[in-house]
Formats: C-alpha cells, structure tokens, sequence
C-alpha cells in the first residue's frame, strides 16, 4: 500500500508530502505518525507541504489532528513550505490551524524546533542565515 | 417590406447629406471627429442599414442581414464612448437619420398615404432599435472601461515593498473590500515566498475606516501569512481606530498591533536579530562625501 514516508533525523520526524493527499493516506499518516513519536520518542515534527498544491477541508484537519496528537505524545508539530494557494484556500474554508507552528521552509522549520528544545546540533544549516 | 430598403438604397447620397447636415445643428463635433471620418461612418452605416433594411426581415435587427449594420454600429459607439461623446451625443448620431429619411419616403410615396404611413412606421422601429442599440453598446464601452480602470487601481494600490532582508512592508490606502483582500492577500502572500520574508508588516494609515469587515479581511490575510510562516505585524493604527475597534469588540488579541510603521519596523528587525545603533560622531561624518573629509 502507498505511503508517506516518514524520516527520522535525531529526536525530529521528517515528512515530506510530495504526492497529492487522498482521504486513506491521510488516515496512514496519523497512523504512522503517532506510531513513530511512540516509537522513537521524538520531540518535534516537521512536515514539508511545498509540494502540496490541492487542500481540502479534510487535509486541513489532518494537519491539525496530527499537531494535536503529536502534542498529547510530547511532540511539537511545524507544518514548513505551505504555498500561498493552498493558505488562502484554508482560510477561506475558515480553517486556521491554530494549534499548528509554520515556517517557511525546511530550514527556518528546523531552526524553530531546534531553538525550542535548545538544540544545535541538528541542521547544519542553520547558522548560515543568521550569519 | 422591402419597400423602405429600395427608397434608401435610391436616394443614398441625398439622405446622407442631409443627415450630416442635421447633425451639424445638434451634435456635430468638430473637437472630437473629423469631418472625413464622419463622412465615412455615415456612408457605411447607411448602405449597411440600406442592405439590412431591403432583406425579408427588415424590422428583426437582431436577424443575421443586419450583421453588418450591427457590427459597425457598435463600432462606431465604442469608439465615441472612448472619444467622449455624451450619451445623447451618440443616441443623436442614429436619431437624426430620421428626418430626412422621413423627408425622402414623404417625396417617394405621396401619392398612397396608407404604404407612406407603413413604411414611416418601419422606419421608425428600425431607427429607434439601432438608437437603443448604440446606447448598448456605448453603456457597454464605458462599463468594460470602469472595470478596466478598477482593475488597474486595485494593482496600483497595493505594492508590497521589501524594508530588509526577510521583512516586508504592506501600505494599504484606501477601504478594504472582499475583492481587494484578495489581491493583497495574494500579492503579500507570493511575495513572501519569492523573498522567503518572515516578517510582513500591514500598514493601514491610508485606511479610512476599520469597521468588522474590514478587520475580517485584515485577519484573513494575516491568518494565511501565518499558515505560511510569516509573523504580520498591524501598524498604522490610529487614535481614532483603535477606539472603533474596541467599540466594536473586534478581538485583534492574537495580532501585533503597533501606532506607527517605524514601530513595527523596529519589533521586526529586534525579533530578527537585529538592532539599529547611533554611529560614533566621526564615522557619521565619514558618509557626508570625500570633498569634507579632511582630518581622515
């Protein structure tokens, strides 16, 4: 069966959503997800959604449910890459995540996890844009 | 029927010159158009009309023999409403075709007043449906160019500039409707991305009024900045709005709100990193130009 693949890169879950979402993978995905923090015990998710280019109602709930849940686990979600299509779109279906951090990309997605656990050690990217 | 397209189709030039005679009484405007190019409008419009008219269906306009005559009429009214021409300027233009249309179907059939009457009576039709016809067409001309111009005013009035690496600022004058939300929310929004700007600040100074749906379409914008990873930062807000807003319960809780844009600008340049400093009273005169720096 299809699946979104879930990366782990220390105490972080990395997701790319780089296919368009239907309502079963969806569902894989909270599976898999709260599965993983379980499993691995990780601090943070990250979820890449710049390839994302069709939202629905559903898939914003998604979101926010996996944020949710992955908060119940200890875990904090940041959703990176949400392409300006797809933001108004989720405010014109009235959903505004509120549960949810966003970053603009991978990089300052991982700064933001990274600077709320005090960690530097993941992302050896990110002194570069501070510089 | 046919009757009428004959008694034009006969005295063409006749009916012609005294119809641009007519118009110049009422509505000949040398200002605007040309004597030549009236000249050329009316022979087409009339040997159209004439061909229209001489068809089975001469008082259906909407039939396919009038084509032509259609066609060129709203030319002709497009191209005055853009010219300047007044309404009743350019109803005129069809209008004054029948007097001396009447004067020429008066002379051809004075001796049997019954068909005179019929045929005036088309006549009349035909010229009051291309009158109406004209002012379609005009009314049409003007409208595309309002919708036009509005377009225009909506990219003019909402550019978004960059003040600093990753912080962009939003000045917005005038009211916000829905369909300007649009385009800023957008603009904003596409401009975050290609900037990779965590910081945008709305400026609403030039906004006249905060009422709740203007505040509705503000928080919308802001929200999907936020959906993206950009922070908004409201600045602008004056004495007079900030009480509105309150009034009104209008819950801005969630949003940074500042007086002014130098405010904001500053809050975003701290969260940043960043920080403006005075320089030292030598190095400022540094960067007054080579021709001052003498003891250097």
């Amino acid at each position: 069966m299809e699946r979104i693949p879930i990366l782990r890169m220390g105490p972080f879950l990395l997701i790319t959503i780089q296919v368009d979402m239907h309502d079963k993978l969806a569902m894989q995905l909270q599976d898999d997800v709260t599965e993983r923090i379980s499993d691995w015990g990780s601090s943070g998710v990250l979820i890449d959604i710049s390839s994302l280019e069709i939202v629905d109602s559903f898939i914003g709930r998604m979101l926010a449910n996996i944020a949710a849940m992955s908060r119940v686990l200890g875990a904090e979600t940041v959703v990176v890459g949400m392409q300006p299509a797809v933001a108004i779109t989720l405010v014109e279906l009235g959903m505004s995540l509120p549960g949810v951090r966003t970053a603009l990309n991978v990089e300052s997605g991982m700064e933001l996890l990274n600077a709320s656990f005090g960690r530097s050690q993941i992302g050896t990217m990110h002194d570069s844009s501070e510089a | 029927m046919s009757k009428l397209g004959e008694i034009i189709s006969r005295n063409e030039e006749r009916i012609r010159a005294d119809w641009i005679n007519d118009m110049g009484k009422s509505i000949q405007r040398a200002d605007l158009i040309s004597k030549v190019e009236l000249e050329e409008q009316t022979r087409s419009l009339l040997s159209a009309i004439a061909k229209g008219a001489s068809s089975d269906q001469s008082d259906d306009i909407t039939g396919p023999q009038w084509n032509a005559a259609r066609e060129l009429l709203q030319d002709i009214s497009s191209s005055r409403a853009r010219q300047g021409f007044t309404p009743s300027e350019t109803a005129t233009f069809v209008l004054s075709l029948k007097q001396p249309l009447f004067m020429v179907i008066r002379q051809e059939l004075s001796k049997n007043q019954e068909e005179m009457f019929a045929v005036v009576w088309t006549a009349t039709q035909l010229l009051d449906k291309l009158a109406l016809l004209t002012t379609e067409s005009y009314t049409a001309t003007r409208e595309e160019l309002i919708s036009r111009q509005q377009q225009e005013l909506l990219e003019l009035s909402t550019p978004v500039v960059k003040l600093w690496d990753g912080i962009l600022a939003l000045p917005i004058i005038g009211t916000l409707d829905s369909a300007r939300t649009q385009v800023v929310m957008e603009e904003l929004l596409q401009t975050v991305v290609a900037t990779n700007s965590k910081f945008a600040i709305i400026d609403i100074t030039g906004v006249p009024t905060v009422d709740t749906l203007v505040a509705q379409h503000l928080l919308k914008t802001i929200t999907a900045a936020r959906l993206m990873g950009a922070e908004c930062i409201i600045s602008g807000v004056r004495p007079q709005i900030a009480q509105t807003i309150v009034h009104l319960g209008i819950n801005l809780e969630d949003v940074i709100t500042k007086a002014k844009l130098s405010d904001a600008f500053a809050l975003a340049l701290h969260r940043s990193g960043r920080g403006v400093v005075r320089l030292a009273p030598g190095a400022a005169q540094g960067s007054g130009g080579s021709s001052t720096r003498r003891d250097d």
